[in-house]
């Protein structure tokens, strides 16, 4: 797929990174390379990293990280290349020629270990009582390389304040080895470019536009830089003593609902490999934790495409049946808080193109603090209501002053995989080894639609199985093998789906008031797209706004994360490539096995729409309080 | 009339007849009479000029551009502004030749901040050579194209780093990008670019006009030609003196009318600094190679005070991205100043020499590779008086 590069940040390090040959076969194809006594032959351009890997050769990186373009700053996999004076960054160096490399000769190793003290003797704090003990790649690299003392010293004070501006993220510079991680996060891989390097010599620092805190910036708290901090200087910012305070108050019914994501990383939390989910497990635990009950987000997920789906529809049928231009088309997915707000900042001018719906968790807070209240016979005020994200942006959106139409706050705390797994640890429980158990009632029923919210494209192959139903009443299943909507899954940054309407029927009454027929449908080709990672996000507004092929879609689903949720800021660290098609795939082998894949099929729903929301989707109540307005944030922000 | 006068840079030269003259030859004679010099860079790294030319000469692209180095930011430097100031033909002359070597239509040159009094004559004079036709479209109706705009730095040293510098040009942080890929082949915006020092630029006319052969004829076996030195300190005639290669430093400071010495400190701050029983030795790349600051201190002079000095400007000058450079050079200033109050015992430097050798070999530019120097090369040759303060 082509489009102009327009970037509105800056590119910062990319030209740095090693330029690789685009047809390495034709000029010259294998190069071999001597890494100490070991021969091997790797395509032109490989780096010394990438060949040491290949060897079978273990070299220290701290500035490296997969996903990201390459630094080359910290001088930890510096390795000796024959003929050349200096030490090579392995990371940075491409093979073009035969080479021979040393990667544990005394230069090296001198080199390292004094690049390491150098490290640790600017790095303030200690490690117990650090939210990264025992998963810090700096502490690691000390251990590795047998650090026992501070030749050079060791800072004793902290040099900045912390930064807990916002909900969401928090940032403690004197933790920071600069390894700008965290900022090729921000510039490169989304493109929101709100951190940087700041000063220079022995005052640089990784900051904001005028080292204003980040409740100042652009910043659209997606997490991706805490996913990707080698050290504890990023983490999210932890709300668990007030929840431990709400659990231990008798007067106070404490409410977790468990979004689909965090199921399938917690495990990692407790060295299970990447993929293996723990539903049951989890709600075991919850459960001896004290939460009171323990719901599925994927319930209020399922509500998301009932409402967000008659949306999209009622849109349609304005636009096309009833020639209304007024109406924004494509239609763009909400639930993603991070997204959220990087359109309020930098595309204000697209907020109306987004479902008004709330997103999964904040439609549930607004149901548990009204429908449920009801019927458990409970003040909602004394209902505390939190939910496990896979996400640091949820956080946020739970503040946001509007996410109250109950009358109380919809969510009262936002919960990180990865605190919960801190919770669970403090409770002194093995999280594999607990029992099974189910989600609890009015709620224990979700769909299979539901639960992929967690993986990119999930949304939206849940939307479209609900809405191709509503509209054709067909089963699902005749349009798509097992129901399974293969064209809008998958990790490539940016999908795109035609599914031609050739027949119609009835709107299901639910609907019907709304939209009385579906006859402008026939012959219309319905055009969906699917993106992940804001940097992918920006590509399809810019053609949107260029007038280009998206913006002739009538559905766009974006997550502001890599991989969707599942590889969002709250989940656990490290996060790669590889891990997040585990986690993805956890997400759809558990899928497989439900009995409900469809949103509106699921009993609890039909339940909901006519003992709660009788009027149905769209109705004057659904949009009190579970549909929302958006804050033109622009992208100056003068506070 | 000029009043300097050399064997090379600073002899008669009538502006213009080197131009005509590389527009007489074809690249391959310039590339073969560049390489028949021996000319090598002189910014600091000695790289040689033909080798240099001829690589981004080969690159394919549609795109490429010529820099002139003019940052001019170490320490006691200051031949280039003289070059610039007096000599500014020389230096465009050999601008516009490597253009057309190489195939650029564009020149840069990127002037340091402090000289930005030179902007405007400079300007003007390149306004002279586009009426001449010796720059603009279709020089000397050859069908050459090209063109050379002025970018004022912003005062960071690492900027005259050629990868730094490229950076900054392009709108970023002053940082140096990793190698390779080099310039040559990716440089300025990605394509082919030559970054070249204004000496070694302002030589190519003479070079052209009086043959490669002839040039090599001066200095020594591996370092051909003339130098330009900055002298400055304690000596009677400090200035900008064009040397052959080869020359000692005492005859140097012969030149300078220095007297009652103590040291020399050879290439700017980043360079080292000798004591008297070395001034025999020779400035040349194959002894003591230098891009031209020549520092003299006199017996007053108290070696750790320069020492200080000299690394308070890398702690503040280095652009702070890699660990060895950004960390390191704060710990050796901490050093020297530990040093002044007699805090550390010679049997104490041991870490300290190791942290200098940990900067040499894993910086990741030339800045952090070379802030070392001055640190080791006085604790080493003036150890007596450090750490046993004998004056
Ligand atoms: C920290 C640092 C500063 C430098 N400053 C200059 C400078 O001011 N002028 C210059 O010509 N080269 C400077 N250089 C060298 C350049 O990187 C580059 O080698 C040179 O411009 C190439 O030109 P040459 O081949 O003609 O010498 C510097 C290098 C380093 C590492
Ligand atoms: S050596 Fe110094 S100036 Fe060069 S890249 Fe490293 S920190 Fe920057």
């Amino acid at each position: 797929m082509e489009f102009e590069d327009k970037n509105r940040a800056p590119v910062s390090q990319k030209l740095h990174t090693v330029a690789r040959p685009e047809n390495p076969d034709e000029i010259g194809g294998l190069i071999t390379v001597q890494i100490n006594e070991k021969k091997l032959s790797v395509p032109m351009g490989t780096t010394i990293l990438e060949a040491c890997k290949q060897a079978g050769i273990h070299i220290p990186t701290l500035c490296h990280h997969e996903d990201l373009c390459i630094a080359g700053v910290c001088r930890v996999c510096v390795v000796e290349v024959e003929g050349m004076k200096t030490l090579q960054a392995s990371c940075a160096f491409p093979i073009t020629s035969p080479v021979k490399i040393k990667t544990t000769s005394p230069k090296v190793r001198l080199a390292r270990k004094t690049v390491l003290d150098l490290l640790i003797s600017e790095h303030y704090g200690e490690c117990y009582s650090c939210v990264r003990n025992n998963n810090c790649e700096l502490q690691t690299l000390a251990k590795e390389y047998g650090v026992d003392g501070y030749p050079y010293g060791h800072v004793t004070e902290p040099k900045y304040e912390v930064d807990d501006s916002t909900p969401a993220i928090v940032r403690d510079m004197n933790k920071c080895v600069n390894c700008l991680r965290c900022v090729r996060t921000c510039i490169d891989l989304q493109e929101v470019g709100v951190l940087g390097a700041l000063y220079r010599g022995d005052k640089t620092k990784i900051g904001t536009f005028m080292d204003s805190p980040l409740n100042e910036v652009v910043c659209i708290y997606c997490g991706q830089c805490i996913d990707r901090c080698p050290t504890g200087a990023l983490h999210a910012n932890d709300p668990r003593d007030e929840i431990w305070n709400a659990i231990d108050d008798p007067t106070k019914h404490v409410i977790i609902q468990t979004a689909p994501s965090p199921r399938a990383a917690i495990g990692e939390e407790f060295g299970l490999p990447a993929g293996t989910s723990l539903t049951g497990e989890m709600n075991t635990a919850l459960r001896k934790i004290g939460f009171d009950r323990v719901f599925d987000t994927n319930f209020a997920a399922d509500l998301t495409i009932m409402e967000e789906g008659t949306e999209l529809l009622y849109r349609l049928y304005k636009k096309l049946a009833l020639g209304d231009d007024s109406v924004m088309l494509p239609q763009f997915t909400s639930c993603c808080p991070g997204w959220v707000k990087y359109v309020e900042h930098f595309y204000p001018e697209l907020e109306n193109n987004l479902s008004s719906a709330k997103s999964p968790q904040q439609m549930f807070g607004a149901v548990l603090k009204t429908f449920y209240a009801q019927l458990a016979g409970i003040d909602p005020k004394d209902i505390v209501t939190v939910a496990v994200m896979p996400c640091s942006a949820k956080k946020f959106e739970c503040n946001r002053p509007e996410m109250n139409d109950s009358g109380f706050k919809d969510i009262d705390y936002g919960l990180t995989t990865r605190e919960l797994a801190q919770m669970i640890k403090e409770a002194g429980i093995y999280l594999p080894e607990m029992p099974k158990s189910e989600f609890d009632d009015p709620f224990g029923d979700a769909s299979g639609a539901g639960l992929i919210f967690g993986a990119t494209g999930g949304v939206m192959e849940a939307a479209l199985r609900t809405v191709l139903e509503m509209v054709t009443n067909e089963k699902i299943e005749n349009i798509f093998e097992n129901a399974n909507i293969t064209p809008v899954r998958g990790f490539e940054g940016i999908r795109y789906a035609e599914i031609p309407i050739t027949k119609v029927g009835k709107p299901p009454e639910l609907i019907a008031k709304l939209i009385p027929d579906f006859e402008w449908l026939k012959g219309v080709t319905l055009k969906v797209a699917v993106a992940h990672g804001t940097a992918n996000a920006k590509k399809i507004v810019e053609n949107i706004k260029a007038g280009g092929k998206f913006s002739e879609c009538h559905f766009i689903e974006i997550m502001a994360c890599p991989g969707g949720c599942l590889g969002g800021g709250g989940q656990p660290i490290p996060t790669n490539e590889e891990i997040r098609k585990k986690r993805a795939e956890a997400i759809y082998a558990e899928e497989q096995t439900l009995n409900v894949r469809k949103c509106h099929e699921n009993p609890k729903i039909i339940k909901i729409y006519s003992e709660f929301l009788t009027e149905g989707p769209l109705s004057e109540k659904s949009h009190k309080l579970l549909h929302t307005h958006y804050v033109n944030r622009g992208k100056v922000m003068l506070n | 009339m000029k009043k300097r006068n050399g064997k090379i840079i600073f002899s008669e030269y009538t502006p213009g007849s080197g131009l005509k003259k590389a527009f007489e030859l074809s690249r391959q004679d310039i590339l073969f009479e560049l390489k028949t010099s021996q000319l090598r860079g002189r910014g600091g790294a000695g790289f040689p000029i033909a080798t240099k030319w001829m690589l981004t000469a080969a690159a394919k692209s549609d795109e490429k551009y010529l820099i002139c180095n003019a940052d001019e930011g170490e320490p006691g430097t200051f031949k280039d502004r003289v070059l610039l100031n007096e000599y500014p033909e020389l230096v465009f002359e050999g601008m516009v030749t490597g253009g057309y070597v190489i195939g650029a239509k564009t020149g840069i040159l990127y002037l340091r901040g402090e000289y930005s009094y030179l902007l405007s004559q400079l300007n003007d004079f390149l306004e002279g050579m586009r009426k001449q036709n010796l720059l603009g479209k279709n020089i000397l109706g050859k069908g050459f194209d090209f063109d050379i705009h002025i970018f004022l730095g912003q005062g960071a040293y690492v900027c005259g780093e050629e990868t730094a510098l490229i950076e900054s040009l392009e709108g970023h942080r002053g940082e140096a990008r990793n190698r390779p890929p080099f310039p040559v082949t990716t440089g300025l915006f990605g394509k082919p670019t030559v970054v070249n020092n204004v000496e070694t630029l302002a030589t190519v006319p003479h070079i052209l006009l009086k043959g490669g052969e002839w040039y090599a004829r001066f200095g020594t076996e591996k370092s051909k030609g003339t130098k330009l030195v900055s002298i400055s300190g304690d000596c009677e005639n400090p200035g900008v003196y064009e040397v052959e290669w080869g020359i000692t430093i005492r005859e140097l400071l012969e030149l300078a009318g220095a007297k009652n010495l103590k040291a020399v400190q050879v290439g700017g701050a980043s360079g080292i600094c000798i004591d008297e029983s070395q001034f025999g030795r020779k400035l040349a790349y194959e002894d003591l190679a230098t891009g031209g600051s020549i520092i003299i201190f006199n017996k007053e002079r108290n070696m750790l005070d320069a020492l200080e000095n000299f690394m308070e400007f890398f702690v503040e000058e280095s652009c702070g991205q890699c660990t060895p450079c950004r960390i390191g050079n704060v710990k050796l200033l901490e050093a020297v100043r530990q040093m002044k109050d007699g805090g550390i015992p010679e049997s104490g430097m041991k870490k300290y020499f190791d942290l200098a050798e940990t900067m040499k070999l894993a910086s990741k530019c030339g800045l952090g590779q070379s802030s070392p120097n001055p640190f080791v090369s006085i604790v080493k040759n003036f150890r007596e008086e450090i750490f046993h303060k004998t004056v």
